[in-house]
């Protein structure tokens, strides 16, 4: 037995397309030697990184060592031990240097349990490149370059890969299948992430300003205006102040003059300029720049600028045309303790909107924020969703939810089509037919078919769309269906009618999931009670319910990506890729149904269709994996003709 | 806060010894948050020889928050919106720019000195501006006869 058997095997049969690709993906980790297996949502490219810098061989001989519980998968990595000739490996090799895309049978080798979920045959090698694995082998990836390092995910995500691979054959394989799919395995549509708690971002900044502090020798409240002042760029600041240290201060806001401490004084004969009280024993203070106010004002000024004005970085002092930054030592001197938590919040809130490696989750309330290396540019070739711990699903490109598999700009596109569209579009369609000639869309408001356009006055027939001055006077029923004028006239109509339909086409799908999805919510948020139910007709433990649970955020979120499938779809070129990304979303959207059929049967027959509701959200969320990985794939290698410029 | 005592040290500094072209009353001798105050168009300018009526308005938080300017005389002037409001923008009046220790004097002083110079790139007329930056001839006439019309 050979390799080549092997990978032919994979090619023909097409159970691997609806494999979680987990063995060799696990096991290549557990061969890795860095402890970044514990992160949840890596980004591929990065594991396979510093391992593809192994001889595949190597690679291989590891790999399949640690065989994961199942038997059928022991089975076949008995398969692929024997079939591990060095020799093999050569010839896979060059294969491989021929065509990049063969690496992903090598990936996706194992036997998949649920074989029977799987009614389609393979197709051809371009669909076989859908496989979740494909990329885990592209090592020189320009993303990698974008995840900042190794260590950024380490401690963030406590799963344990000990639990991976069990269960898959067991009832609960529904949800212990999803939950290690999401856990375990970096599919091309994930990107690598972190999130962020207030304090964490207080340390991060912490640690930068210390940094500064070091190099430039500086007291750390002026180096962090310094930093705010340059946004956080520390190479860029610290070049600008080697080279103009004074103007650098200057512009930043700060003086060249570090000398004394912050403290308030009594100043004889002084006279606060703004509330022009005066006194020996007025507490007065003045920052480095020397203007000098009474402690009141002063206060009183920061507190309406940190409260009213929610500002911080960039408080001036109170000095007519005084372009000096308030620093965080003058302020804590000055203002109540909640104040001074206010302004470090705005502070570590400045913080994250400066730096294009970190966003706030946009869920109401939430306090993290994500930190993600995917830069404004990658944006064409990667959707990047990333997951709060609020359980938020948002897109770190734009922060709008979830919108896998359509990149952020066809998303704002479609935003704002269907925001011109939608409403009206369904009523021109009925309603209305476009001028001929300056396409201006009409609605008949006579009886008369003498039709004459507002816009650029031509005149038209309303039935035959022709020129009306091939009418002749004398006939007002339209007789003229022949007429050359009036079928071009038609044709271009019926373009334009077409261009219409196809919009509504998508545009009703779309609307649909998100309709359903947020019916589906309301049952969702009826699980519980449903559950509740359950448990108590069926005899069924609290934990045997779960799957209930899962079901709903399994059709939740598979709606989620079905409702903006349609949306890609409709600025997709047609090809073949096209075919086989509209198979995927058909074969996501009947299982997508069904499952919310069943999730929709009364309480009673529940218990009895647990079994299929466990099995249809395992393969719903499988289609899902596959769909998106296909389209995220794509989409990086840039191989998706749209038909429109974006 | 001590806002009368600013407040009432600005006025006696302003009617004593007042800025040229511009004198400084009260509106109303018991209440001293709103002035009333007349500007005389510079000399130079489309609007000389006529006589504005502005009103400034202290909020209460004064001088924390700037006041606000407007004219009661109509005036046709890129920065000063043309209807019964007259409100005049001006930028060191917004918020973030306003400054507690900055005077009422100085922003009299500017606005005056607007009339003379407008500011088309932060106008609130834009018809007035785009006028006044492409046939400054036809601006200073319609504004000559709005002085002569309304200011005098």
């Amino acid at each position: 037995m050979t390799f080549k058997y092997l990978e032919a095997e994979s090619r023909n049969s097409f159970e691997h397309r609806l494999e979680p690709p987990s063995g060799p993906t696990t096991r290549r980790s557990y061969a890795s030697p860095l402890p970044s297996i514990r992160a949840r949502h890596r980004f591929y490219p990065v594991t396979s990184g510093p391992i593809s810098h192994i001889p595949l061989a190597g690679i291989f001989a590891v790999t399949f060592t640690t065989p994961p519980i199942t038997r059928k998968r022991k089975a076949a990595e008995a398969i692929a031990d024997e079939a591990l000739p060095k020799a093999a490996h050569g010839s896979r090799k060059s294969t491989s240097a021929s065509d990049p895309r063969s690496h992903q049978s090598e990936s996706t080798t194992t036997i998949e349990p649920t074989e029977r979920e799987s009614p389609v045959s393979s197709r051809s090698k371009k669909r076989l490149s859908a496989t979740p694995t494909t990329a885990s082998m592209d090592s020189d990836d320009e993303f990698m370059s974008d995840v900042s390092s190794q260590d950024d995910f380490l401690g963030t995500q406590g799963s344990d890969d000990e639990s991976l691979g069990e269960d898959f054959d067991d009832l609960d394989a529904g949800f212990s299948d999803d939950k290690d799919l999401i856990k375990h395995k970096k599919k091309p549509y994930e990107v690598e992430f972190k999130v962020l708690d207030p304090p964490d971002i207080d340390h991060e900044q912490l640690g930068q300003v210390n940094e500064v502090c070091a190099i430039l020798g500086l007291p750390p409240e002026s180096v962090a205006i310094l930093l705010r002042f340059g946004r956080w760029n520390k190479e860029k600041l610290i070049e600008s102040y080697m080279e103009h240290p004074e103007e650098t201060l200057e512009e930043a806001g700060l003086g060249s003059n570090f000398e004394g401490t912050a403290k308030t004084e009594r100043v004889p004969g002084f006279m606060c300029d703004i509330c022009c009280e005066d006194g020996d024993d007025l507490e007065t203070y003045a920052m480095r720049c020397g203007h000098r106010y009474c402690v009141d004002c002063y206060r009183h000024y920061l507190g309406q600028k940190i409260k009213e004005e929610g500002e911080a970085g960039r408080i001036q002092c109170p000095g007519d045309g005084c372009n000096r930054i308030v620093d965080s030592k003058s302020l804590d001197l000055l203002v109540t303790k909640e104040l001074q938590g206010r302004y470090r919040e705005l502070l570590t809130r400045t913080y994250v909107d400066d730096k294009e490696n970190l966003k706030w989750c946009p869920a109401p309330n939430c306090q993290y924020a994500i930190d993600c290396g995917v830069k404004n540019r990658d944006l064409r070739r990667i959707v990047p969703t990333v997951r709060c711990f609020c359980k938020h699903e948002f897109c770190f490109g734009c922060s709008l939810s979830d919108h896998q598999p359509a990149p952020c700009t066809l998303v704002k596109m479609w935003l704002q089509k269907c925001e011109d569209d939608s409403e009206t579009a369904n009523w021109i369609s009925a309603n209305t037919k476009e001028c001929t000639k300056c396409n201006s869309t009409i609605e008949k408001n006579g009886g008369c078919n003498h039709m004459t356009c507002r816009k650029c006055k031509y005149e038209f027939c309303w039935m035959c769309m022709g020129l009306w001055s091939e009418h002749g006077t004398s006939w007002y029923n339209c007789n003229r269906y022949e007429e050359k004028s009036g079928a071009d006239a038609r044709t271009a109509q019926a373009k334009s009618r077409s261009s219409l339909e196809r919009y509504l086409h998508y545009y009703n799908r779309y609307a649909n999931h998100e309709q359903s999805a947020k019916l589906d919510k309301d049952l969702y948020l009826k699980t519980e009670k449903k559950m509740t139910s359950l448990q108590s007709q069926s005899g069924l433990s609290w934990i045997e319910v779960q799957f209930l649970d899962t079901a709903s955020q399994a059709l939740q979120q598979c709606r989620q990506t079905l409702k903006w499938t349609y949306a890609f779809a409709f600025y997709l070129a047609r090809n073949n890729l096209t075919e086989i990304f509209e198979d995927n979303q058909k074969d996501l959207e009947m299982a997508v149904e069904s499952l919310s059929e069943m999730f929709e049967k009364p309480v009673a027959e529940l218990a009895g269709l647990k079994v299929d509701i466990l099995d249809k959200t395992a393969y719903c969320n499988k289609r899902r994996v596959i769909l998106l990985s296909d389209t995220a794939e794509n989409l990086k290698n840039g191989e998706w003709s749209f038909n429109i410029e974006w | 806060m001590g806002s009368i005592k600013r407040i009432s040290k600005e006025l006696t500094e302003l009617t004593e010894s007042p800025p040229e072209g511009i004198t400084v009353e009260l509106a109303d001798e018991s209440n001293v948050y709103e002035w009333k105050i007349t500007m005389e168009g510079p000399e130079g300018s489309p609007y000389h020889n006529g006589k504005f009526l502005v009103k400034l308005s202290l909020p209460t938080e004064y001088p924390f928050k700037p006041p606000t300017v407007s004219f009661a005389t109509k005036i046709y002037h890129p920065n000063v919106t043309n209807d019964e409001k007259g409100s005049m923008c001006l930028g060191m009046l917004r918020a973030d720019e306003w400054k507690p220790s900055s005077k009422i004097a100085a922003v009299l002083q500017f606005a005056r000195q607007l009339l003379s110079e407008p500011m088309p790139d932060d106008a609130v007329e834009g018809r007035i501006a785009e006028q006044y930056k492409n046939d400054r001839v036809r601006y200073e006439e319609v504004a000559r006869e709005w002085t002569r019309k309304h200011a005098c």
